[in-house]
């Protein structure tokens, strides 16, 4: 439920280095939480981010959860595909159901993230 | 309910073309061309109904048979006071020298209307302890609005410019939407182990950034906060002001007053307090009253009486301006003013004393079932959960509330407020009588039995209905919010 | 009391479970020093028929319709009320009820707004329609706080042309959140053309007008649109639906959102309320938009059925994020336009408002031949119209009022520089013999 090849962040997001580059989305759990996914907002190609800041949001008929940037960067490339099926986040969190791809400014950002390990634990201890 | 009442066809797959329910009369006047650009003019007609009227009148007929109203049985919904809307209140607000009186009469044509909106603001100052209200925001949340709007006024005549308004994690969503579109940062209170106020938290949060504080007293659980006049005193020593979301004032009246509690605004909910009709949504009505320090911000016009006329008073030079065109939701404030006349003073204090009674009688039933978070009196409404049945059973809040629709009442208010997991959240009013309330504890129990034994029945409910569970999924997902031919 | 059913007999078996002795033990938590140490100071109940009496006075102090002959306009219209809409609204199933939250039990009204929705989005030429707003000028101001989220800038544009009333609320709303609010001026009745680009620019989040406008003018609305799209503005617009009937919808000049107070279409006057707001939308602000949306889809047994939808827009979801902080709407009150509209079909419609805009021109035409009379504004126009009198308006209404009519607003009250300018009304209730009281009485001011 939490490949060991992701870093994790506390605010259930998970990122796959790919170079300077990192892949981002939600953590099984989190798309557990939050229940069917009807909509997701994401930023624009080209747009900052902020490790720890909003953004975007995820949508379930009856909550709505910011997206926290795991790592600093530009966004260079947002998965369309999740924005018209959503459903993908519920049934393939990890695959299909990426959200963004983020050009790291500070990679070192990575360090203050968890291993797969330390995330189940903290999602054990809710 | 008789069963399928309706043919599931919308107005728009009825009738055939040609076919009218109106009549209108020949023009009398001489036909001129009209002066209109021609890329003004409409070429093709809008895509509406072509009827006739008995079949309008079987349509939406058929559609009111589908609805569940206070009128058609118990209605607990927690928060909105579904108490029952007298008929002969309805029939005042039609008279035409209500219904039929445009807003830009001159005064001396209205001067009846003026004279209930007048006295319509004494009664509400009265039971709120308020100085003065008005009658312009059109329901609770504008009144919140307009609340907001006045306290900022307020601060900022006095060359302050505070950001901040606390409001209670308890609180109902309209506060914090309400402090955000008033331009605040909204700060969240905690509650404490008796379900009030967190005071201690309170302490920390208080300094002179903070413009006021948000609260139901009772609260949206339904209890009474003890240390509310601890509260205004801390709220008032930073030099905050306090607001009264009046959502609960169906529990305190004759009591005490948000004034007395040391509350500077309140809007009151008058359909929810004094009895006018939900109506499916609305039209409500969310009168404001302020204490004397924020009459000068009011909203114009007010009513004022000179001895011998009534009339409007647009000389608020302080004023925020206008919430709302007009003088609000008039025809509304006929209603209420109807239902304070048709009660008075006594007749109101035995409102709230049957109210709590009612919601009481019910807790004590429903406790020894279902979990009670906050196990003391309560007022008008109280909070129950149904943390055992998810717990032991597997079986949820929602799917206990779409079983009650099989025994033929509406559900309680559900998974509000948040901070009380799998919320039922109960107010079933002075208006019902103990038969039914015993009929609803029946009911419950039984629920509270099948989910121990049979809860894949309660699971798949409701059973009974015209229509079953919708897949509410499905309609976010891929938004459907008009018809269209041919689909 | 004739709506409290428990008896002193139930009450004691009430408390008797509850195990109290009376019923002010559960009231005990009031503290002492916020207690009321008095009876409310409230008039004496009144039994019903005392009730009716003294209602009946109140209203009997009124001049309504019956009694004076209304030219009387600004937002609000004397139009005719089909009498299927009283006898269809009095269904105590749709006024007793709540916010339809539980749709299994809801259907009904789920089902009318959903038409309700159709029918403003085929009236404007919109794609989505909300469940409505408090009025038409909450509605322009929601419209507006739309269109900053939309374009993230502070800069709203409004005609002097859109209701005063609107521009005031507009003021109360966005000046909070720190949006500035910029007036075009008018000449000759309608939008100054000229030098938009002075107010119009870049850093400008909407365009709002009224069409037909506040003086019954028709604007030119595309080239304010093109002026708004041109600096990637919303075109926002107020309209008048009875004048959809005839007149294009926005939707087909390029308006972004589309808004109006929909009391026009068979809701009583109500001394101003309650009427309702409409809101309509290009698909593109569809998360954006305020206040409840019904959305179909289908139950468990695959049939058809209507839900709330896009509820993470609202308050009560989203709380300080939220859209809005609009909870209750005029549900009722759109219910009402959703009857008459469909009474009255895409023919009557269009015969209402051809009814309006014939009595309107022939008025125009009859009380501009009054001596001391003068049309102000020659720009083509709807169902109203203002008149230039050489007479004080004060004077001018009352010599009206002697005769039993009523028309207006006094413009002066909003434009310092339209004193002695009186709005003129005509809807399909008017009859030429009205019209020509009317113009007879305006000939007895000038003497």
């Amino acid at each position: 439920m939490y490949p060991a090849d992701l870093k994790y962040s506390k605010d259930h997001e998970w990122i796959r280095v790919e170079g300077n580059r990192g892949r981002v989305g939600i953590t099984h759990y989190a798309q557990e939480t939050l229940g069917d996914v009807v909509y997701v907002d994401l930023p624009r190609a080209g747009d900052m981010v902020k490790a720890g800041e909003s953004f975007g949001t995820v949508e379930s008929v009856k909550s709505v959860s910011d997206l926290y940037a795991p790592v600093s960067g530009e966004v260079v490339e947002v998965n369309r595909e999740v924005m018209d099926h959503p459903d993908l986040i519920n049934k393939d969190p990890y695959g299909s159901g990426w959200l963004i791809i983020i050009e790291m400014s500070d990679p070192g950002e990575l360090d203050n993230l968890m291993d797969a390990l330390a995330y189940e634990e903290m999602v054990k201890e809710g | 309910m008789i069963k399928n009442p309706w043919n599931e066809k919308l107005i728009f797959e009825l009738g055939a073309p040609g076919r009218q329910a109106f009549s209108l009369p020949a023009s009398d006047v001489p036909e001129v061309d009209l002066d209109w650009p021609e890329n003004m003019r409409r070429e093709k007609a809008p895509g509406l109904p072509e009827v006739s009227e008995p079949e309008l009148v079987r349509h939406f007929t058929a559609l009111s048979r589908l609805n569940h109203g206070v009128d058609t049985d118990f209605y607990p919904l927690g928060s909105c006071t579904m108490k029952y809307n007298p008929k002969v209140d309805e029939a005042l607000a039609a008279l035409p020298g209500f219904a039929g009186i445009h807003p830009y009469l001159p005064e001396e044509l209205v001067q009846g209307a003026l004279q209930l909106i007048y006295e319509m603001e004494a009664y509400l100052a009265e039971i709120s302890g308020m100085d003065r209200v008005t009658m312009q925001p059109a329901a609770g949340a504008h009144g919140e609005l307009t609340g907001i709007l006045l306290v900022r006024a307020y601060h900022r005549c006095r060359g302050e410019n505070r950001t901040r308004i606390l409001v209670p994690d308890s609180a109902h969503g309209t506060n914090p939407a309400t402090a955000a579109m008033a331009g605040y940062q909204v700060v969240s209170v905690p509650s404490d182990q008796r379900g009030g106020v967190d005071v201690a938290a309170l302490e920390k949060l208080l300094d002179e950034r903070v413009a006021g504080l948000m609260l139901t007293n009772p609260n949206t659980l339904g209890l009474f906060d003890e240390n509310i006049h601890i509260i205004a005193d801390m709220v008032h020593k930073v030099g905050g002001l306090l607001y009264y979301d009046g959502a609960n004032t169906n529990a305190i009246m004759g009591y005490t007053r948000p004034g007395n509690m040391g509350f500077d605004v309140v809007h009151f909910n008058l359909h929810k307090t004094f009895a006018t009709p939900h109506g499916g949504g609305g039209p409500g009505a969310g009168p404001v009253g302020v204490k004397k320090d924020l009459v000068p911000f009011l909203p114009v016009p007010l009513v004022d009486f000179d001895g011998k006329r009534y009339y409007f008073n647009y000389d608020l030079p302080h004023s925020i301006g206008k919430v709302r065109s007009f003088y609000g939701n008039f025809g509304v404030v006929v209603k209420a003013y109807a239902y304070i006349r048709s009660l008075g003073a006594e007749g109101l204090k035995q409102v709230s004393r049957d109210a709590v009674l009612n919601a009481n009688y019910l807790m004590a039933h429903l406790k020894k079932y279902f979990y009670l978070p906050y196990d003391r009196f309560c007022k008008h409404e109280f909070v129950i959960s149904g943390k055992w049945q998810k717990e032991r059973n597997g079986v949820k809040t929602l799917d206990m509330a779409k079983r009650l629709l099989d025994y033929g009442f509406h559900p309680p208010t559900i998974y509000f407020p948040l901070i009380v997991e799998e919320a039922m959240m109960i107010e079933p009013t002075e208006t019902e009588s103990k038969e039914t309330l015993d009929r609803f504890i029946d009911a419950m129990i039984r629920i509270a039995r099948e989910a121990e034994e049979e809860p894949e029945k309660i699971k798949g409910a409701p059973y009974t209905t015209y229509i079953g569970r919708l897949d509410e999924v499905a309609a976010a997902r891929k938004p459907e919010l008009r018809w269209r031919a041919g689909k | 009391m004739r709506y409290l059913p428990n008896t002193i007999d139930d009450r004691q078996k009430m408390m008797a479970d509850i195990g109290i002795s009376s019923v002010e033990e559960l009231f005990a938590d009031i503290p002492e020093q916020v207690r009321l140490k008095r009876e409310l100071n409230l008039p004496e109940a009144l039994a019903e028929p005392e009730l009716v009496r003294h209602l009946e006075d109140l209203a009997g102090k009124n001049g309504d319709t019956s009694r004076y002959t209304c030219f009387l306009g600004g937002g609000y219209y004397d139009h005719y009320i089909p009498a299927v809409i009283p006898a269809l609204l009095s269904r105590s199933e749709f006024y007793t009820a709540y916010t339809p939250y539980q749709a299994e039990i809801s259907q009904g009204t789920l089902a009318a707004i959903y038409e309700f929705q159709t029918m403003i989005c085929e009236l404007t030429g919109m794609d989505v329609a909300n469940a409505s707003m408090y009025d038409g000028a909450t509605a322009l101001a929601e419209a507006a706080a739309v269109a900053t989220g939309a374009t993230r800038r502070q800069r709203v544009v409004v005609s002097r042309t859109v209701h005063p009333e609107y521009r005031q609320v507009l003021k109360t709303y966005l000046e909070p959140r720190g949006v500035e609010l910029v007036e075009l001026p008018f000449t000759n009745g309608v939008t100054t053309g000229d030098n938009l680009d002075r107010y119009i620019n870049r850093q400008t989040a909407a365009v709002l007008v009224q069409q037909p406008n506040f003086f019954g003018c028709l604007e030119d609305v595309y080239s304010l649109q093109r002026a708004a799209s041109g600096v990637g503005a919303l075109f926002i617009v107020s309209a008048d639906p009875i004048s959809l009937g005839l007149l294009k919808p926005p939707g087909e000049y390029g308006a972004s959102i589309v808004v109006g107070e929909g009391q026009s279409l068979g809701l009583p006057l109500n001394f101003g309320g309650p009427g309702f707001g409409y809101f309509a939308a290009r698909e593109e602000f569809l998360r954006r938009i305020p206040g409840r949306v019904v959305g179909a889809t289908s139950d468990t047994r695959g049939r058809r059925g209507y839900v709330l939808t896009l509820q993470a827009r609202e308050q009560h979801i989203r709380r300080e994020k939220a859209t809005s902080n609009i909870c209750s709407n005029q549900a009722l009150c759109a219910l009402a336009a959703t009857i008459y509209l469909s009474a009255m079909g895409p023919a009557g419609l269009r015969r209402v408002a051809g009814l309006c805009a014939q009595k309107a021109a022939y008025a125009k035409k009859r009380l501009a031949a009054v001596k001391g009379i003068t049309v102000a504004f020659n720009a083509p126009s709807f169902k109203e119209f203002v008149i230039k009198s050489e007479y004080p308006v004060t004077l001018v209404q009352g010599v009206l009022l002697r005769r039993g009519l009523v028309a207006g607003p006094d413009l002066g009250r909003f434009y310092p520089e339209l004193s002695n300018h009186l709005l003129v009304a005509v809807t399909e209730k008017r009859t030429k013999e009205e019209i020509d009281r009317l113009a007879e009485a305006l000939e007895e001011v000038a003497g």
